[in-house]
């Protein structure tokens, strides 16, 4: 049942032009990013070769690559999760979903896999470009997919956001500002750290970044995983909570 | 004789406005159930909270023998509904979206094809089926919208207007089908349209101001049905108070000037006194017809306040 919800999700997503169109343009930027990287790397090249324990390809390319990549999937999941349930509710489609032998979980874990399904796709297609440096170089694998890891974790944190603000708005547009709003809050939390007396260690903890970065070093703790974890199940029994909370509207 | 719904003393406020006040009834198998009432008498709310869509403030629903709030998957099981607004991804087409419908409602993959084969033929989608549900028209949305609540096979098939914006012919179709699935499974529409119930249904209950003011058979409702209509013309303009306190006139309602139309019980003689008063008060009675009686008639002695005057 939560499967058939999240497989009719992934689909609805390539009926219309919005998830052809997001791929098209995330590939198209990332691929020129991607290749910008690439160059300064052969610039820097020679100086690297003197220095002991240089930064490698990984480090040159890959990293800031997936670090691009998290900016802009920041800009593009309000987008895709500003439908989820808000327009469900909007074209009283949702009494489909309500009165069929399905739990509120069922729905809105069904919708939360669909759209990761396509923000999946994203990460694969960036991952290709890096891959394809073996064709003449080498790649430190185990960094690549803790970018990957991190990346994933990342937008699975972004998703159940916009899901959980996609079930309390009343309109897609009100969702998506809403969901890129929460995001990038939490996204610059951290930004008070950099001046050394006025630290938070509550802030630095609960932004996104530190966690997103930590992680892309190829530093895979278990604080980090958690903690996206705790913030992807948060949102998504938030709206549990939320879809349940219709039937007893007053 | 199965009992397919229980509903008891159903009540359901939205902040402090009762739309739905203590509704008991039941449903067998068998029964078609006509909901009758006014707009905002509380109808669709009674059938949202039948759904699972929304959760009585207070009462109990039971569908099939399953509570539908301790047991939501097991009741929800035996449940086809259709919302007043149907309820369809106009992104698919007719073929996929009953596709999906089937898999929510967990119907076995290899049964899945014969089940919509079944719905679309029973709704008359054939022709449609690989057709976008954005350019159909209202009646085949309609069509298709009945076609996702019958397709699981369901015992209980619960009907929120399901006739409107419908063509005659396929009003008289979609009736015709009502009646066919009726003899197997329990189904309740809501309607405002009076003789739609007497055409389709076995029951009628009637619900004004959240309140079940009737509950019966549509055999005993026309024994009931002891209220008339008569037209009345006169030369000069009547008195409506004189008329409203001879003892068996519901309400009047003035046409024109000088036409107005009573409201009466069938019993004891009453359009004999009206037709008496009226020439004994002078005012040139010119025409005394009975208006065929209908429905409506119940409906107005019902959910009127008695002797009241609609001038």
């Amino acid at each position: 049942m939560m499967l058939a919800i999240a497989a009719r999700e992934f689909k609805t997503l390539f009926l219309s032009p919005m998830a052809w169109t997001i791929l098209a343009i995330l590939q198209f930027i990332l691929a020129f990013l991607f290749l910008s990287q690439v160059e300064t790397f052969t610039m820097l090249q020679p100086k690297l070769a003197a220095i002991e324990g240089a930064p490698g390809l990984t480090d040159v390319v890959v990293t800031p690559l997936f670090g691009n990549a998290a900016i802009i999937l920041l800009l593009v999941t309000p987008l895709l999760t500003m439908r989820l349930i808000c327009e469900e509710r909007r074209n009283k489609t949702l009494s489909l979903l309500l009165s069929a032998p399905v739990s509120n979980s069922d729905i809105i874990i069904g919708k939360y896999l669909g759209t990761l399904g396509l923000l999946l796709l994203m990460i694969l297609l960036t991952a290709l470009m890096p891959l394809s440096l073996l064709a003449g170089g080498e790649l430190d694998f185990g960094k690549l997919f803790a970018n990957m890891l991190a990346l994933l974790l990342l937008v699975s944190a972004f998703v159940a956001t916009g899901l959980f603000v996609s079930c309390l708005a009343g309109h897609p547009t009100v969702a998506a500002l809403g969901t890129f709003g929460l995001l990038m809050v939490l996204w610059i939390l951290d930004w008070t750290t950099g001046i050394e007396d006025q630290r938070s260690e509550l802030f630095e903890y609960l932004s996104l970044l530190t966690h997103f970065q930590n992680i892309q070093t190829g530093l895979i703790s278990s604080v980090d995983i958690i903690y996206f974890l705790l913030f992807i199940s948060t949102f998504i029994l938030l709206s549990i909570r939320r879809l349940d909370n219709d039937r007893l509207q007053k | 004789m199965t009992t397919l719904i229980e509903a008891e003393h159903l009540h359901r406020y939205y902040g402090k406005h009762c739309a739905v006040h203590d509704v008991s009834f039941t449903l067998s198998k068998g029964e078609v159930l006509g909901f009758l009432g006014p707009n905002g008498a509380g109808k669709t709310t009674t059938m949202q909270m039948l759904c699972g869509n929304l959760a009585p403030s207070a009462g109990q629903i039971k569908i099939n023998g399953y509570d539908l709030l301790d047991q939501p998957k097991s009741a929800k099981l035996s449940l086809g509904y259709l919302p007043d607004t149907p309820p369809l991804y106009r992104e698919l087409s007719v073929q996929e979206f009953l596709q999906y419908c089937a898999q929510l409602h967990g119907i076995p993959r290899n049964s899945i094809a014969s089940a919509i084969n079944k719905a679309k033929e029973r709704c008359g989608l054939h022709d449609v089926a690989d057709r976008l549900i954005t350019n159909l028209s209202k009646g085949f949305q309609q069509r298709v919208g009945i076609a996702q609540a019958i397709l699981h096979n369901p015992e209980v098939i619960i009907l929120d207007e399901p006739t409107v914006g419908l063509d005659p012919i396929q009003i008289r179709e979609i009736r015709a089908l009502i009646r066919e699935l009726g003899q197997d499974h329990g189904i309740i529409l809501s309607t405002h349209i009076l003789n739609e119930v007497q055409e389709s249904c076995s029951h009628v209950q009637i619900i004004h101001q959240g309140q079940l003011i009737l509950n019966e058979t549509i055999a005993g409702l026309k024994q009931q049905m002891n209220t008339g209509i008569v037209r009345v013309t006169t030369r000069h303009i009547p008195n409506a108070a004189v008329l409203l306190t001879l003892p068996g006139v519901a309400s009047i309602d003035k046409v024109s000037e000088h036409q107005i139309k009573i409201h009466h019980s069938m019993t004891d003689n009453t359009v004999e006194r009206i037709a008496e008063a009226i020439i004994a008060s002078g005012w040139g009675l010119q025409e005394l017809t009975p208006i065929k009686q209908s429905m409506e008639d119940i409906f107005i002695t019902l959910t009127q306040e008695p002797k009241q005057v609609d001038l």
